[in-house]
């Protein structure tokens, strides 16, 4: 299935609109109609990383630096980045807005990514990180503008699940 | 040449900029020297000292960050030298003391010693264009005031011995360095600001 051209708009809009400009990703499928736009938009800062672990460093800097931050990755990156997400902003009190594309759950006709989406939820359980589901477009924005306070008044990473209902057409 | 010495030697300079620094020796002997409402210790999380770094300097143009990194902890993200490449944060100068150990957690060698890894190298294959290396105090002085000089992205792998402070100990608690670390930032920027 195609990834929502439309859906993209609308959770790229609802960043913005929760005032967040600095963006850092690691691009996968979901989220590349999303980045498009970021990189597109003059008022974004987009950064790329090699490997999601750094984007928890580099949403660290950006908390110092007091500027809103918002980390796209897939599931799979964020299994990746979890030491930095416990030892990094568990440990000193930092937030972390991370929106996660929820791969390999309900509908993943892919085998690679299965294991990667059925451990995803116990894993954020069990690091005590809050998440959500996002899969209505006419909710999502409020979503991660809440998902974005919740992350600054409780100093903790803060998850949104992007789901396939949302991103795929 | 001795990280504490190197440490000692740049701490005039580190006043006025933030500093980062990883875990372990290197924190404790830039603490030793006298903490500063300036200076972020990365007591864990290996690797991510200049993914912080490159977060700083790129959302702070009007300050100077100097990250002052390991080889243990670089060989964890290595990826870092390409991410810093890309983004060229020209207000940043990326100090890695190579010991060729995992002084910290052991004094186990790391994959540097006896010159097999060669990180400056590794940043300039990943595409930095100042990369200075320094074995000794003269050389590691030079190349330091040569970055500050610079107005670009510098990394200097300074190889030092794997020798580390005989104790450890902060009377700072990890949130409160956050916290206090980033009041500072804020109240410098409103300072600033017109």
């Amino acid at each position: 299935m195609p990834v929502s051209y439309e859906n993209s708009k609308v959770i790229f809009e609802g960043i913005k609109a929760a005032g967040i400009k600095s963006v850092s990703a690691l691009p996968e499928t979901w989220l590349g109609l999303l980045l498009q736009r970021a990189e597109d938009d003059p008022d974004v800062d987009l950064i790329q990383v090699a490997k999601e672990e750094e984007a928890i460093g580099i949403a660290a800097g950006a908390y110092f630096a007091g500027e809103p931050h918002i980390l796209l990755m897939q599931n799979h990156g964020f299994l990746a980045a979890i030491n930095g997400v416990v030892s990094l902003a568990q440990l000193y009190g930092i937030p972390l807005c991370m929106l996660i594309a929820f791969r390999g759950h309900w509908g993943e006709p892919y085998p690679w990514h299965t294991r990667g989406g059925i451990v995803t939820e116990e894993v954020l359980r069990a690091l005590s990180i809050p998440f959500e589901l996002a899969r209505d477009p006419d909710k999502v924005a409020q979503q991660i503008s809440e998902a974005y306070t919740f992350s600054q008044s409780s100093l903790s990473p803060v998850a949104l699940l992007l789901t396939r209902d949302l991103m795929e057409d | 040449m001795e990280r504490a010495k190197c440490i000692e030697m740049i701490y005039p300079e580190l006043e006025d900029k933030l500093v980062v620094t990883i875990m372990g020796a290197c924190a404790q002997e830039l603490y030793n020297l006298g903490h500063r409402e300036n200076f972020f210790y990365l007591q864990h999380a290996m690797g991510l000292a200049s993914s912080i770094g490159l977060g700083l300097a790129r959302h702070l143009p009007d300050e100077r960050v100097i990250v002052l990194d390991g080889d243990g902890s670089v060989l964890m993200n290595l990826g870092t030298f390409t991410t810093l490449a890309r983004y060229r944060p020209t207000n940043m100068i990326h100090v890695i003391f190579d010991n060729g150990s995992l002084l910290s957690t052991g004094g186990f060698d790391s994959q540097t010693t006896s010159g097999i890894t060669d990180l400056a190298a590794i940043a300039r294959g990943a595409g930095i264009e100042h990369v200075a290396s320094a074995d000794n105090e003269l050389q590691f002085g030079e190349a330091f005031l040569e970055a500050l000089e610079l107005d670009d992205l510098s990394v200097i792998v300074a190889k030092v011995k794997a020798v580390g402070p005989d104790h450890y100990g902060m009377d700072l608690e990890l949130p409160e360095n956050a916290f206090r670390f980033r009041r500072f930032i804020r109240e410098k920027k409103q300072a600033a600001a017109p």
